[in-house]
């Protein structure tokens, strides 16, 4: 194949311009800032990164791991929730706000202990809503063995909130010889799911009541603290652990092939997805590696632990489904492929924003 | 999903490959798929990745929110901007740059921005916002022209009268002439569009054998529809035949949708021209608004800046869409022209050749299947 020497200079180009640390163009902050894709990114890196970068932030996972004079490690993780309705199928923001703080602890490897609440209250919020969102948290704690030890509340006036938003922090130990991290990935690992994907986002997105069609998925909220130690105790030399919350799969496959300077081969066959996430998907013309997950982890495990983990978690009633969605190669590295059901392969992107639905 | 999994069966896309390789022989073939939707079905089963080098798949112009010109974007923006008035749009329209940005910025700098899935919704805000003036940004093809025009002539029968539509309908067989009129053009066949076809059926294509010269088969949206297709073009190459053929007959009439096209006739008239981002400016190639329906029309209702802006003259989409020359070969691809700050057409829609390429190429050719090399 004689291939003119100019492609190969524009992707040369290209691939060098990728590398580069992502650029924030916006004057003013919008919505896609928020979604957890490339524009969240670039907004972290420029504006938060650049003021308070430090070492213990640096390796940005989903919390920090602060090492203690004893020797022992914490892991820290906060966490914000605005999610609108406050109530979906399978939860409420109470839960949410319970779980999604004690899973940033789990992914790090810390088993979840204390956690903090911060209410953001709008003018005229009725109490008894409160009281209600406040219940499912206490529940959710005492499910996820954690106590609420700290709080705050501030009152706005209407208008400036949009009901409730609540703040949280969550710290727990890190037993010893649990380490994870993108560095400690190899060639040869397999990728775990820990259960069927997009059900949260497409609960959340079907109960806002816009897209005029019901379908019957429930939200998929859950605490994986218990889960994740079953993982650990099944695959000791378990690499990597991320919650594909904002963003979904697709995303926190990135920014594992990115930090770890290697490649994530994905299975399409393999994905465990329910035939309702499906088809909202389908119609809606989205893909369910980019809708939220909270109650869902991706591991990396070496090849040889994969089985022990596998049947580990599915013996666990939040790790059913558990399946080993793809594996990690040396080559093409910083990129996610996934290997479509119909035999071709397609990358698998960062979205610069929400996914936004086509409509053609 | 029963509904869909037989057209994703590998064991029938292998038969079809192997089909595909027979046919194609050494000869390079370049077909054009019209449609957007196809566009994407390509991208996300990897379909390129399946097939002979010797075909190759040259992505059109049909992709909707991509051929909107950027000061139609702009009109848009300054009609979001208006106080009082709730704007709504299709999705994938939100992020499609003007002159000065988009709906998203837009809607960060205060308007009121909403998505819909229906102009149906836009005009159910209107009515729950008696006090608000709601516009729908409407755009696509005869695809969604229809539902449209529904919404239209419900919102006379209801006589909701804050409720308005910014009209960019664009029609498909237009820009498919000005494609096939152009002296430089390299193409060997054409998949026709599918959702357009179920509207206006197979006949409008008729042109394209009778005076190009050139096959075109109306396709399917799964992957096994596409790769039909292409066996179907290769035969009529193979035989000698040059016709238009109907592989999404399932939903595709020759007549098309008589009701709606009637209901698109009763809406909307054409307009003596209309710019299209890559392409210029086509005539009759796009619907506005009867006077009947003066008074939905967002065009008469608000002051809009109505300034044309022209595709930055490095650009040359216009030829990536014509197959003349690859994406890298424009000058700014790549350089002015990126996915974050798109110029040209090819690069607003994910689905574009040009941002396709920027953001799989190197892959696309680090993996490609040389399967008639010896």
């Amino acid at each position: 194949m004689s291939e003119p020497s100019r492609e190969d200079i524009v992707l040369d180009r290209i691939e060098a311009f990728r590398r580069r640390r992502p650029r924030l163009l916006e004057e003013a902050v919008n919505s896609a800032h928020g979604a957890g894709g490339k524009a969240s990114a670039a907004l972290i890196d420029a504006v938060f990164l650049e003021a308070f970068r430090n070492d213990t932030l640096a390796p940005m996972a989903d919390g920090a791991l602060l090492p203690l004079p004893s020797g022992e490690r914490l892991a820290f993780s906060t966490d914000s929730f605005v999610v609108k309705p406050l109530r979906f199928p399978g939860g409420s923001i109470g839960h949410l706000a319970v779980h999604g703080t004690v899973n940033d602890v789990a992914m790090m490897g810390g088993i979840p202990q204390w956690i903090s609440a911060a209410f953001v209250l709008e003018e005229g919020f009725p109490i008894a809503e409160l009281r209600e969102i406040v219940a499912d948290m206490a529940e959710a704690a005492a499910a996820a063995g954690v106590q609420i030890v700290t709080g705050d509340t501030k009152v706005v006036n209407k208008g400036a909130a949009d009901g409730v938003y609540i703040s949280t922090a969550g710290v727990g130990v890190v037993p010893a010889g649990v380490e994870l991290g993108a560095d400690k990935v190899q060639p040869g690992d397999k990728v775990i799911v820990s259960g069927r994907i997009g059900d949260h986002g497409i609960a959340v997105m079907l109960a806002r009541g816009e897209l005029g069609i019901t379908a019957d998925v429930e939200s998929d909220t859950a605490p994986l603290g218990e889960l994740v130690q079953v993982l650990l105790a099944a695959a000791p030399n378990t690499r990597w652990l991320r919650d594909p919350t904002r963003g979904g799969v697709a995303t926190v496959c990135n920014e594992l092939a990115k930090t770890s300077e290697l490649h994530v081969s994905l299975d399409e066959a393999a994905l465990p997805v329910q035939n309702a996430v499906n088809g909202a998907c389908e119609i809606l013309g989205i893909d369910a590696l980019y809708v939220a997950n909270e109650g869902k982890f991706v591991a990396v495990v070496p090849a040889a632990e994969t089985d022990a983990a596998l049947a580990a978690l599915r013996a666990h009633p939040l790790g059913e489904k558990a399946a080993v969605i793809g594996e990690i190669r040396e080559e093409p590295p910083g990129i996610v492929i996934i290997n479509t059901v119909f035999g071709g392969t397609r990358i698998v992107d960062m979205l610069v924003g929400d996914p936004l639905p086509r409509i053609c | 999903m029963k509904f869909v999994d037989e057209y994703r069966d590998p064991a029938a896309a292998r038969m079809a490959i192997a089909e595909i390789t027979a046919l194609g022989g050494d000869d390079h073939l370049k077909f054009m798929e019209v449609c957007g939707g196809h566009t994407h079905t390509i991208y996300k089963h990897g379909i390129e990745n399946v097939l002979p080098e010797s075909i190759e798949l040259v992505h059109g112009p049909g992709c909707p929110v991509c051929v909107i010109p950027m000061g139609r974007v702009d009109d848009g923006i300054a009609i979001a901007e208006t106080p009082g008035v709730i704007f709504t749009s299709f999705g994938d329209m939100m992020r499609v740059p003007g002159s000065n940005g988009n709906l998203l910025e837009a809607k960060a700098r205060g308007a009121d921005v909403r998505m819909v899935y229906s102009p149906l919704d836009a005009l159910r805000i209107a009515r729950d916002n008696p006090d608000r003036q709601v516009v729908f940004f409407a755009i696509g093809f005869e695809t969604t022209a229809p539902s449209t025009a529904v919404t239209l002539l419900k919102a006379r029968e209801a006589g909701i009268m804050n409720f308005s539509v910014f009209g960019n309908h664009v029609l498909i067989v237009p820009p498919l002439r000005a494609i096939l009129d152009s002296p430089d053009l390299r193409l060997n066949g054409f998949i026709g569009p599918g959702h357009v076809s179920t509207v206006i059926g197979n006949r409008p294509y008729r042109f394209v054998p009778a005076e190009y010269g050139l096959p075109l088969v109306t396709a399917g949206f799964e992957p096994l529809d596409i790769l039909q297709a292409i066996v179907m073009l290769l035969r009529q190459i193979r035989e000698g035949r040059c016709e238009v053929e109907n592989q999404y007959a399932r939903a595709v009439r020759d007549e098309g949708n008589l009701k709606a096209l009637s209901i698109l006739r009763e809406v909307f008239e054409v307009r003596p021209h209309f710019e299209w981002r890559g392409l210029g400016f086509i005539s009759q190639s796009a619907l506005k608004l009867t006077e009947a329906f003066a008074p939905w029309d967002a065009e008469l209702r608000y002051s809009v800046p109505g300034v044309r802006v022209a595709d930055p003259k490095a650009c040359q989409c216009g030829e990536v869409l014509k197959g003349v020359i690859k994406p890298w070969d424009c000058k700014v691809f790549g350089t002015a022209c990126t996915p974050e700050t798109p110029i040209g057409t090819c690069m607003v829609s994910s689905e574009g050749a040009c941002a396709a390429y920027y953001n799989y190429g190197r892959f696309t050719k680090a993996t490609r299947i040389p399967v008639r090399s010896a």
